[in-house]
Formats: C-alpha cells, sequence, structure tokens
C-alpha cells in the first residue's frame, strides 16, 4: 500500500467535481442556520455523525469488497431526498472518471458499466480506493473528511469567512472524524457477514429538507 | 433492580369475504391494550388504548400487525405515547413490526411520541410490503413536554417494498446523541420533527414530484413506489398541520 495515494485521492484538487458541491451549506447560510465559525462547526458535526458516518461506511464496504450494487441500493435506501441523490450519483461519476484514469483497475470498469449514470459517491470512492491500492481506513478518512472539508470550504466562499477560521474548525472535528472512522469501518466489515443492514442510517432532517429546497432554486452558486 | 415490562401486542386483519375486514388476532399485552372501534366500509379500525404510560427504562414493547391479502386496517393510538426515566436504568425498547400484503391497505397513524427529560428509548419501525400493497405510516417525535429537556431518543425506520429496501434511515436526538443533531443540519433547535411515509402501486408508473412546503418540510418521492414526507416544526400541532397538508397533497395529486 502506499500511503502517499492517500494524499492523491484526498487531495481536494484530485479533479472529481467536489468543489462544485456545498454539502447543504448553501442553503443553511441562506436560512440563516450557518452565520459563522460556530454554526458551520455545529452543522459539520452534525453531517458528520449522519451523512459522513454513512458515506465512510459505504466506502470502508466497498473498500473491502462489498458488491457495490448492495451498497448503492443501500445508499438509495438511506437517503430519502432525491436531490441528495441526484447529487451523489453525479460526484460518483465524475470521480469514476478521474478514477479510472489514474488508477485503472477492471472493478472500476465493470462498476462503470453496470452504473453509467454514476453509482453514490461513497461507493466509487471505496472501489477507487481499492485499486489505488488503499484498504477500508484510508477509503472511510476520505468520506468521513470530505463530509465536513466541503461545506467548510464553502462556507468560506458563501460568507467570506475568514479561511483561517474554516480551517480551525476542520481542526477541531479531526478527533470525531477519527471516531466516525472507527466505526465507519467496523460497520463496514461486519458488512461481509451481516449484509448491508449493518451499515448505519443516520439521517439529518434538515439536510434532507434543505437539499429539496436548494434544488428548488432557480439561482444557485452550488449543485447541492 | 426491576426488570422492565415485556408485552407484545399483534393484530392480524383478515379479508372476510364479504367486502369486509377480519381481526383473527387482536391480542392485547399488559400495557398495550388494542380496542377494535367502528369500522368504515371495508377498512377496520383498531386504537391502541396505553392501558399504563410508558415506555419506561428497561421496558420492551412490540407491536405487530399483518394485514393480509385484500384487507383493510387503520391503527391510531388513543393518545401520545409518553417515554419516561424508568427505576431500572438502561434503555427502553419500542418495536413496530408491521406487514402489508399484496392488494391490502394498511394506515399506521399513531399519535406523538413524547421524549421526556431523563428517558431512553430505541425505537425501530420496520415494514414490510408485498408489491401491490398499499400504506400511509405517520412518525412524530416531540422533544419534552412543555418547556423540558428531551430525553435521549433513537428511531430507525425501514421499510421494504416487493422484497426491495426503500427507505432505512435513523434518527438520534437528545442528550448523548451524537453531536450536532440540534444544530443547522440537524433539527436546527426544533423541538418536533416527523415523517409520513405513503407507499403506492401506482408510484411505480407515476413517481410522485418533490416539493417543498414550506421552509421546513419536504415531500420527497424515494427510490421505489414510495414517498416520503419529512418536516420539523416548533411544536407537535404545527408538525401535525404540515404532516396532514402534504397527505392531502398526496392524495389530490396521485
Amino acid at each position: 500500500m502506499s500511503r502517499a495515494a492517500l494524499l492523491v485521492l484526498a487531495d481536494g484538487r484530485f479533479p472529481a467535481g467536489g468543489h462544485a458541491h456545498s454539502g447543504g451549506a448553501e442553503e443553511a447560510v441562506k436560512a440563516g442556520r450557518i452565520t459563522g465559525a460556530a454554526s458551520l462547526e455545529e452543522f459539520c458535526r452534525g453531517r458528520l455523525h449522519t451523512a459522513g458516518l454513512v458515506a465512510a461506511s459505504l466506502a470502508a464496504a466497498a473498500a473491502v469488497g462489498v458488491d457495490a450494487v448492495a451498497l448503492d441500493a443501500a445508499a438509495d435506501a438511506r437517503t430519502a431526498s432525491p436531490a441528495l441523490r441526484v447529487a451523489a450519483r453525479k460526484l460518483g461519476r465524475q470521480l469514476m472518471r478521474a478514477a479510472r484514469a489514474t488508477w485503472p483497475s477492471g472493478e472500476l470498469d465493470e462498476l462503470a458499466r453496470r452504473f453509467p449514470k454514476g453509482a453514490h459517491q461513497p461507493v466509487v470512492l471505496g472501489v477507487a480506493a481499492r485499486a489505488a491500492g488503499l484498504g477500508a481506513v484510508e477509503a472511510a478518512y476520505c468520506a468521513a473528511y470530505e463530509s465536513v472539508s466541503g461545506p467548510a470550504s464553502a462556507t468560506v466562499r458563501l460568507l467570506s469567512l475568514d479561511p483561517f477560521d474554516a480551517t480551525g474548525v476542520l481542526a477541531r472535528l479531526a478527533p470525531t472524524v477519527d471516531l466516525v472512522v472507527d466505526r465507519a469501518v467496523e460497520a463496514g466489515r461486519r458488512v461481509v457477514g451481516g449484509g448491508v443492514e449493518e451499515l448505519p442510517a443516520g439521517a439529518a432532517p434538515l439536510l434532507e429538507i434543505g437539499a429539496e429546497v436548494h434544488a428548488a432554486w432557480a439561482v444557485r452558486l452550488f449543485a447541492s | 433492580m426491576t426488570a422492565g415490562v415485556r408485552a407484545v401486542a399483534r393484530i392480524v386483519a383478515r379479508d372476510d369475504g364479504r367486502g369486509g375486514t377480519a381481526l383473527p388476532v387482536l391480542d392485547s399485552d399488559g400495557p398495550l391494550a388494542l380496542r377494535r372501534t367502528r369500522a368504515s366500509g371495508a377498512e377496520a379500525r383498531v386504537v391502541v388504548v396505553g392501558a399504563m404510560s410508558g415506555p419506561l427504562g428497561g421496558d420492551h414493547f412490540t407491536v405487530e400487525a399483518d394485514v393480509e391479502p385484500g384487507a383493510r386496517l387503520r391503527v391510531g393510538s388513543a393518545a401520545a405515547t409518553i417515554a419516561l426515566p424508568g427505576q431500572s436504568k438502561g434503555e427502553a425498547r419500542y418495536d413496530v413490526r408491521l406487514s402489508v400484503a399484496d392488494g391490502a391497505e394498511l394506515h399506521w397513524l399513531p399519535e406523538q411520541l413524547i421524549s421526556a427529560r431523563g428517558s431512553d428509548l430505541y425505537v425501530t419501525t420496520r415494514v414490510d410490503v408485498g408489491a401491490g400493497g398499499r400504506l400511509v405510516l405517520r412518525e412524530e417525535q416531540v422533544l419534552g413536554r412543555v418547556g423540558e429537556e428531551p430525553g435521549r431518543l433513537t428511531s430507525r425506520l425501514s421499510v421494504r417494498v416487493a422484497d426491495r429496501v426503500v427507505l432505512d434511515q435513523e434518527l438520534a436526538c437528545g442528550p448523548g446523541a451524537p453531536g450536532g443533531w440540534d444544530g443547522p443540519a440537524g433539527l436546527g433547535g426544533h423541538r418536533a420533527v416527523g415523517q409520513l411515509l405513503v407507499v403506492r402501486p401506482e408510484f411505480d408508473e407515476t413517481p410522485v414530484t418533490a416539493r417543498v412546503l414550506g421552509e421546513h418540510a419536504a415531500v420527497m418521492p424515494l427510490a421505489g413506489p414510495a414517498a416520503l414526507v419529512s418536516a420539523v416544526a416548533p411544536d407537535a400541532l404545527r408538525l401535525r398541520r404540515l404532516l396532514d397538508e402534504a397527505l392531502e397533497l398526496l392524495d389530490s395529486v396521485n
């Protein structure tokens, strides 16, 4: 395993399209629920424990070789908002393109064939991690970290939040990211014997409702 | 140390062959008392009467309902369920297991679940709907009685339609729940949260259109012949109004 491959996959500059999504921050800022660093941190903490944990578990399970079709269906069932399902598949398709070019692999080709319109991004992420020679832990770290780094960097643009403050939020969340990754990896490994019911299913009501509110806007800075 | 109360109540609804629905099984148990009320057309009606308050810490309640092919059942409750702290430490559990056969219909419309201060309740609701089955299910959680801090409440809802899981989500809130539950991604300070799930075979052909109801509620088509209305509100009354409005909308459009 090359540890540096993790840095490539987790790099914000990896061309997988994540920068176009705010992870719900755009709607939360407009609605006045995120107004600065403190409320951004609470937003990210809630997202990390719900959507972040689910994404990290899906990525971990995909990284240990669990059937991607079953994982993709489990992701659908854990994402009530159609706007979020669409966003997850769009991001999955973009990540697929970048990953296949970076780490050519038969498993990625197979996944792309089965989901021409894109599989859920965390599932693609897990398979991409495998292709890069990484394991469940690394895949879960990528997913968990992305679940908070996306909203944090979006909020810098949306609120003109000081980038130092946004980075401080991420640093304070780091111990929680570790915790979520531990849980995600355990869950991802349990799926091997116990099926996708073992995956966490945490949901955040305002993330989902907000995603629908956001999708109904005529003009948006971010895609989700 | 007292062990909590174990109670399992069961309902079986069956097509009586004369245009109505019979209830060959209507088993109350301890604090879960079931009463049949006046039927409406083909539909049998049952009310769950909480003969005692609860569930308390350590209790484990289960309610099961099987709606057999062609039968129609509506279940409500006489009052809100209040989760309270018990003498025995540890969480209380409330499990709901529903099955709706092909060509059957279930309306599962209990009153609110109120999470009182110091309580710790884990609710699981599992629903299995056959290919041509129809379901309306409402879940409302209220965090604390008026002006009260809530207890800890975790609620997992999983729904399978024609052997495919269309919804599997868990909501965790209250002291001890993972951080951020009351923040801008979670409840945003709202004290009532609810869901209305509607499964109809015709949604396969004509899925529900996603739509926002006010600022804090949305109608969302799921990946399958089902739609979920998700809402948060300042209190139980306003939450109910939102969910009622959403159901009317679904009835009028589809």
